[in-house]
């Protein structure tokens, strides 16, 4: 077997190179190599649970780099940010599916000869079993065929038979050797589901990380924020953000379409956990293709909906407050829904406008939707219910070049106002902008006027492929019926031989072995050397008095199957 | 929406408290006896050395767990020992009786606590870190005892109700928590398979992680004893060997790896129908995964020549460590999508 391990000796002898490779292969299909491989991995895990992570989180991974100009660069460098796809983490789980596929081969082997042959040959002394044990039984009347159920075997042959019979019952392959002998024997064998289990669940592994491969290569994944009333398209600028697989061509998506028709939201009112989100309902009007008769769906938490070959999740939700900007000309600079961002349970949520259309300076807005605002005693607006009984938005304005010309992408959701000019602020002669909805500012130096029109609520959709799904559920539901398999099938070998005796009884003798763990051996040499006495001796009692011998359970071993 | 019974919760909460101290009185019982059977053996043991001055016969016992494989079928120690296969024995332990039967009646009411909690809310009683808690201590609990109608574990008895007494105190001073309605992300019939499949295999585990925690003190007790040092931990005598303490923890790891393996699996199918992708490093995702690797480590190292005994302990007590981890530290300090502590 590969999994023998040989390590200890220490001193190398000259190998050669083909001598060396092949050193080096046993060494890596060893079964110390796979613990510590096995090891290795479960520690090289723990980093991408301690620092953030690129590919959930690059934002906060740039912001972490910035606030740790000594130590970030060099975490980086060690791929601390991309644990998952790092060279080291690749590296062990690469080695250890390797050593995996050196160890499960030669096994599945020497398991596909070993179902192939007989059970192996009755040894000896069966007393050298770890489980053993013998009786002896009457032999049956003449001239009564041997091997009848229920009756007492005729022969030490007849009991052999008889024996095998009720073995293979029990589950076992049987081979009855030298019936007609002085020493007939049968030898069995049961439990070769235990190995094919356990190869099931390894080349299994194999199939679930090339599962997930395939899913990486060929799946993609977006994001949309979709206001209510507002359709999505499923083309790559219809997303606001786009994670392709390796192999990702736009000709796969399909062109259905999305429309959110209404977004409703139940907050809990019992005193306890007032304001606790309890529902949320998104109700959609889809279309399958352009043309398409739309039909309504309602996409809940944990509820996907299904449409093209994607999944569409509801990942998030917040208000998108309708918002009219006038410029210093008068003309409306912009009209419509602004996505805020909550920043807390009671939805306090951050928002940005930029109005690069406006005349003749670019506007710019930055500050919070409160849903019902309040003033705390320090005279700071906050929101005290996620539910919209007084929207409010709390802004500073600020004009000059918002830099969106240059080409260089922006985050929609960070204002950078160092190179604008501060109209309003809480510190400045104007003081802030506070709306009510409904309500009109006017901006300082006839820079243009905000209106607060009205809300609407929006959905934060992922929408998904990954072709590769349900392969990762089969091989991971193969690998957990083939761990069952595998850890708690008994693999045993039994062997019975049956003698006469001087006085003319039939002497029956038994030992078993186990292949591994296995704590019911001994209770199952009971229950065989049950049967076996009631079916030879169910029909008198006097036959009782026979000895039994036992001896040698293992460790665990009461005679008791638990 | 289900309208939340307060009252009934207030009294789901009186319960837990009421369990609590039935534990704790069983938590002593069963401290009690260990400490007074270890003292009667102490006697017996002295009485013997004065009659036969044999120091030697009355070790027989303690030592014979050190050897082998061999080593099961070595004579039952002297007096109240716990026999290698840790079946019952003629020996009657009247405390120990007594500390079984408080902790029947704890984690009958203890029972009530948690029924009348979920029956309060409305839905399965595992939504939040005090759910998790309290329904775990039960189930530790239960799942104990129902071993305790096969096995004599008796010898376990201080440790495991001494951990569901932490437990429940983690959960009734560390998480208090009203009783509430789940949020949107939690409500799904996955939370009821994977929460409770994960409970119950953390259950086990815990049973797993006392006894190798007593298999490694009995081992270096043995070597101790072998190289003729003194008995520092006398009750140690009424634990089994290490090698059945091994062997029987190997046979519960398996079946709580099994279901830890469920739960993994579970838990991807969820976050496939909840967040659109079944596996993303998420903090709970990499922690459930490092402990599911930590005990194929354990299982592997039970078929690793010179891996097994302490060392597969060892990893056996890593595992339970990263639970338990998991369980506290990445659930309150870490944030992920899994934030659902409800602290
Ligand atoms: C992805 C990495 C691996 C994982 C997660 C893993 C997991 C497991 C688990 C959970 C078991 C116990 C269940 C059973 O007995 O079937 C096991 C057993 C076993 N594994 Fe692995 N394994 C891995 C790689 C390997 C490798 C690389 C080897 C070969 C060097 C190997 C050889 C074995 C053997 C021989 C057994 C049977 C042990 C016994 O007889 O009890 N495994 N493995």
């Amino acid at each position: 077997m590969a999994t023998k391990d040989r390590s200890g000796d220490i001193a190398l002898p000259a190998l050669g190179f083909l001598g060396t490779l092949r050193w080096v292969w046993t060494q890596l299909t060893s079964m110390r190599t796979a613990l510590f491989l096995l090891l290795l991995l479960a520690v090289a895990a723990v980093p991408g649970s301690l620092f953030p992570q690129r590919p959930a989180n690059p934002a906060v991974v740039t912001q972490y780099i910035r606030d740790n100009p000594e130590t970030g660069p060099v975490l980086d460098w060690f791929q601390l940010f991309d644990v998952y796809s790092s060279v080291w983490f690749s590296a062990i789980y690469l080695l250890l599916f390797i050593s995996l596929i050196g160890c499960v081969v030669p096994r599945a082997i020497a398991h596909g000869r070993a179902w192939r042959s007989r059970p192996p040959r009755t040894p000896r002394r069966l007393t050298r079993m770890p489980v053993h044990g013998a009786f002896t039984v009457p032999a049956g009347p003449d001239g009564q065929p041997g091997g009848q159920e229920g009756g007492r075997p005729a022969s030490a042959g007849a009991a052999v038979v008889d024996a095998a019979s009720v073995l293979k019952k029990r589950g076992y392959r049987v081979d009855v050797r030298d019936e007609n002998g002085n020493q007939p024997s049968v030898g069995a064998e049961r439990g070769f589901l235990k190995e094919l289990g356990n190869l099931v669940f390894h080349v299994s592994l194999i199939g679930v990380l090339i599962s997930v491969a395939v899913g990486g290569l060929f799946g993609y994944r977006g994001q949309k924020i979709l206001v209510e009333g507002e359709t999505f398209v499923n083309t790559l600028v219809g997303y606001d953000s786009f994670t392709p697989g390796t192999n990702f061509s736009e000709d796969n998506l399909d062109p259905y379409s999305i429309t959110l028709e209404k977004f409703e939201v139940q907050f809990d009112r019992q005193l306890t956990h007032y304001g606790q989100p309890i529902d949320f309902t998104a109700t959609m009007t889809t279309r399958s293709a352009p043309g398409e008769e739309p039909e309504r769906q309602i996409l809940k938490v944990n509820e996907p909906l299904t449409i093209g070959d994607t999944s569409v999740y509801l990942v998030g939700n917040g208000y998108a407050p309708v918002v009219t900007v006038r410029d210093g000309e008068g003309n409306i600079a912009h009209q419509g829904p602004v996505v805020s961002i909550p920043q807390d349970g009671l939805f306090t949520s951050l928002m940005v406008l930029k109005v690069p259309d406006a005349q003749p300076d670019q506007l710019g807005f930055v500050g919070f939707f409160l849903p019902t605002a309040a003033i705390d005693e320090n005279g700071v607006s906050f929101s005290r219910d996620p539910d919209p009984f007084l929207p409010q938005l709390n802004l500073n304005s600020y004009y000059g070049d918002l830099g969106l010309d240059d080409g260089e992408p922006q985050n929609v959701y960070v204002l950078d106002t160092d190179t604008l000019t501060e109209l309003n602020s809480r510190n400045s002669e104007a003081g802030g902008i506070v709306l009510d909805a409904g309500e009109t500012v006017e901006l300082p130096d006839g820079k243009g006027s905000i209106t607060f029109d009205g809300l609407r609520r929006y959905a934060a959709l992922d929408i998904t492929h990954d072709p590769a799904e349900l392969g990762a559920l089969l091989f991971s539901s193969l690998a957990l019926a083939g761990l069952s398999a595998s850890l708690f099938i008994g693999r045993r070998r039994i062997w019975v031989r049956a003698g006469t005796t001087d006085d003319g009884r039939i002497s029956v003798e038994y030992g078993l072995l186990a292949r591994g763990e296995d704590h019911r051996l001994a209770g199952e040499g009971a229950a065989v050397e049950k049967l076996l006495r009631d079916r030879w001796l169910a029909d008198s009692a006097e036959d009782n008095e026979n000895e039994t011998a036992h001896a040698g359970a293992p460790a665990t071993g009461s005679g008791k199957d638990n | 929406m289900q309208n939340i019974n307060q009252t009934l919760g207030q009294y789901s909460e009186l319960f837990m408290l009421l369990a609590a101290l039935a534990y704790t009185a069983g938590f002593l019982a069963f401290t009690w006896d260990l400490v007074k059977s270890s003292r009667r053996i102490r006697e017996i043991e002295a009485a013997l050395a004065e009659s036969a001055g044999d120091r030697e016969l009355v070790l027989a016992g303690a030592v014979a767990g050190k050897g082998g494989k061999a080593a099961g079928d070595g004579a039952a120690p002297a007096g109240a020992t716990a026999d290698d296969a840790m079946n019952y024995q003629g020996e009657r332990r009247t405390i120990a009786r007594i500390a079984v039967v408080l902790t029947v009646l704890a984690a009958a009411i203890h029972a009530v606590a948690v029924v009348t909690r979920g029956v309060a809310a409305g839905r399965v009683p595992w939504g939040n870190m005090y759910e998790f808690c309290t329904t775990g201590g039960l189930v530790v609990a239960v799942v104990f005892l129902l071993v305790l109608t096969r096995k004599d574990l008796r010898f376990l008895g201080t440790f495991v109700i001494g951990l569901v007494v932490v437990m429940l105190c983690a959960a009734t001073i560390g998480f208090p928590t009203p009783v509430a309605n789940l949020v949107p992300a939690l409500q799904s019939y996955w939370l009821i398979i994977h929460v409770s499949v994960a409970v119950a295999a953390s259950a086990l585990f815990t049973l797993t992680f006392a006894m190798s925690v007593l298999q490694l003190m009995q081992a270096n007790r043995v070597a101790r004893l072998a190289a003729g040092g003194d008995d520092r931990l006398p009750f140690m005598r009424l634990v089994p060997s290490a090698l059945s303490l091994e062997n029987l923890s190997y046979r519960i790891n398996a079946i709580a790896f099994v279901l830890w393996t469920f739960t993994l699996m579970a838990g991807a199918i969820w976050a496939e129908k909840a967040w659109g992708r079944y596996w993303g490093w998420d903090t709970k995702e990499v922690w459930t995964f490092v402990i599911w690797v930590v005990y194929a480590g354990y299982l592997h190292a039970r078929a690793t020549r010179g891996w097994t005994g302490t060392r597969a302990a060892w990893l056996s007590i890593v595992g339970y460590l990263c639970i338990v981890f998991n369980f506290t530290i990445v659930n309150i300090y870490f944030s992920g999508l899994h934030s659902y502590a409800g602290v």
